[in-house]
């Protein structure tokens, strides 16, 4: 059972976990804040996937100092876990943070012009 | 293979508080405490991060996912508290 | 009803898919493809230490310039909709401010200051570098405003800060065509000892603009969001 359960794994489970709260979240809440709650752990979700997705078992980060290049064979990519998913998620945070951001100002601005958060309020398209 | 045990210990625990924290930031009713659930989950996600190796994410994650993002959540939320008192 | 109904039936298919896939997922045990290549040759080809750096900056560097622009258009767009109504007054909070906040910031914010900077000057060797430094610079600039709600930022300093720190990036960049082998190619410079300080090309000077630029971006939003507490 222990060998299953391993770092990789664990991160797959959480992360997709995550997702589907996130997911849930968006889908049932009716306050507008509540749902860009949901959309920020939708995030933090697919961010945990993808790492997870990127770890190799056993080795260390992507910074080669004097261990890592002294490793087996003097070959560095005995040593490290995946560089490309972390350089991704790095860039996704970022825009995530943007895309929370721009978020919350809209949210602002519908309060603004109607004083309420819920979204059921806001019915002038709706025909 | 001895750390490698330690590490699935910590990550199991820090994952099972994340996902309790993500139901009670999407269930409870007091935005501020879905917000402040939401800013813990964030931090939880870096402690992950650091486990996975990625000590770059981790800092990205903990600087803007937990301390910004919350930081403008509640700039809103202050703003709309107080339009209606 | 008939919407709770949708919503599970939409999450229970999500939740097999992500089964599946779970199901069928085995851990790496080494690296392949484009990894590979990036992880033997990267030390040799960029000559940073830590290889996140030199995928962000150099390999992929054209994604990094598109980001920075994506985070640019945000701050204006949120710049636009938070813009105080011409005709408002803008209104003087009076919010008591405790001591130990405005006496810890007076001290904090310097070494705040200095840690981002470090931060991304060192993004070629540890971890860290322009993302992360310039969020740790947005966050002495939270400090300063929580402290002081009052102060108002002066706007022409951000906005030069971002401009010339943006169009230098550029500038590097297209140098990188002339004496190098292509649009953000890092060793228009000498690549230098391995590990010093002053080594990988114009990685750590493209990282710094970087940083600069994402600080000032953060510090732009964090400052637009401060101004709308004050429209009545």
């Amino acid at each position: 059972m222990m060998e299953y359960l391993e770092l990789g794994h664990i991160g797959l489970i959480i992360g997709f976990l995550l997702i589907l709260v996130g997911f849930w979240g968006v889908l049932t809440q009716k306050n507008i804040i509540k749902i860009i709650v949901g959309f920020s752990i939708l995030n933090t979700g697919i961010n945990i996937l993808m790492v997870s997705l990127g770890y190799v078992k056993g080795k260390t980060a992507p910074i080669i100092d004097a261990a890592v290049a002294q490793g087996e064979g003097h070959d560095v990519s005995q040593s490290i876990v995946d560089p490309v998913p972390q350089a991704l998620v790095l860039t996704a945070i970022v825009i995530g943070f943007g895309i929370t951001a721009l978020m919350l100002a809209y949210a602002m601005k519908l309060y603004n012009a109607k004083k309420t958060l819920e979204i059921n309020k806001f019915n002038d398209l709706k025909w | 293979m001895n750390n490698e045990f330690v590490f699935v210990g910590i990550a199991i625990v820090v994952g099972i508080i994340s996902i309790v924290l993500s139901l009670v930031a999407i269930h409870n009713k007091k935005l501020s405490v879905a917000i402040i659930a939401a800013g813990i989950v964030s931090l939880f996600a870096s402690v992950l991060y650091l486990l996975m190796a990625a000590p770059d994410v981790a800092m990205t994650e903990a600087s803007i996912g937990s301390g910004l993002s919350t930081l403008i959540f509640f700039y809103v939320l202050n703003k709309i508290k107080r339009s209606d008192a | 009803m008939l919407k709770n109904i949708l919503v599970a039936l939409v999450l229970s298919v999500m939740a097999y898919m992500f089964y599946n896939a779970y199901s069928s997922y085995e851990t790496r045990t080494e690296l392949t493809g484009m990894s590979h290549h990036f992880a033997s040759k990267g030390a040799e080809e960029v000559g940073a230490a830590n290889l996140v750096t030199s995928i962000i900056v150099t390999y992929r560097g054209f994604d990094t310039l598109g980001e920075v622009t994506i985070l640019f258009l945000t701050a204006s767009i949120i710049s636009f909709f938070l813009k105080l109504k011409s005709g408002d007054k803008e209104k003087i909070i009076r919010r008591d401010t405790s001591e130990l906040l405005v006496t810890a910031s007076q001290l904090l914010i310097p070494i705040i200051f200095m840690f981002g900077i470090y931060v991304f000057m060192n993004g070629h060797l540890t971890p860290g570098g322009g993302f992360q430094g310039g969020a740790i610079i947005a966050t002495g600039v939270a400090l300063m405003i929580m402290a002081n709600p009052n102060i108002s930022l002066n706007h022409n300093v951000i906005h030069w800060v971002e401009s010339i720190s943006g169009v230098s990036f550029v500038i590097i960049g297209v140098l990188g065509i002339f004496l190098a082998g292509g649009f953000l190619d890092n060793r228009m410079f000498s690549l230098g000892e391995f590990g010093d300080f002053f080594s990988a090309g114009a990685i750590p000077i493209i990282y710094s603009f970087v940083g600069l630029k994402v600080g000032a971006e953060l510090s732009n939003i964090l400052n637009k969001y401060q101004k709308s507490q004050k429209e009545i």
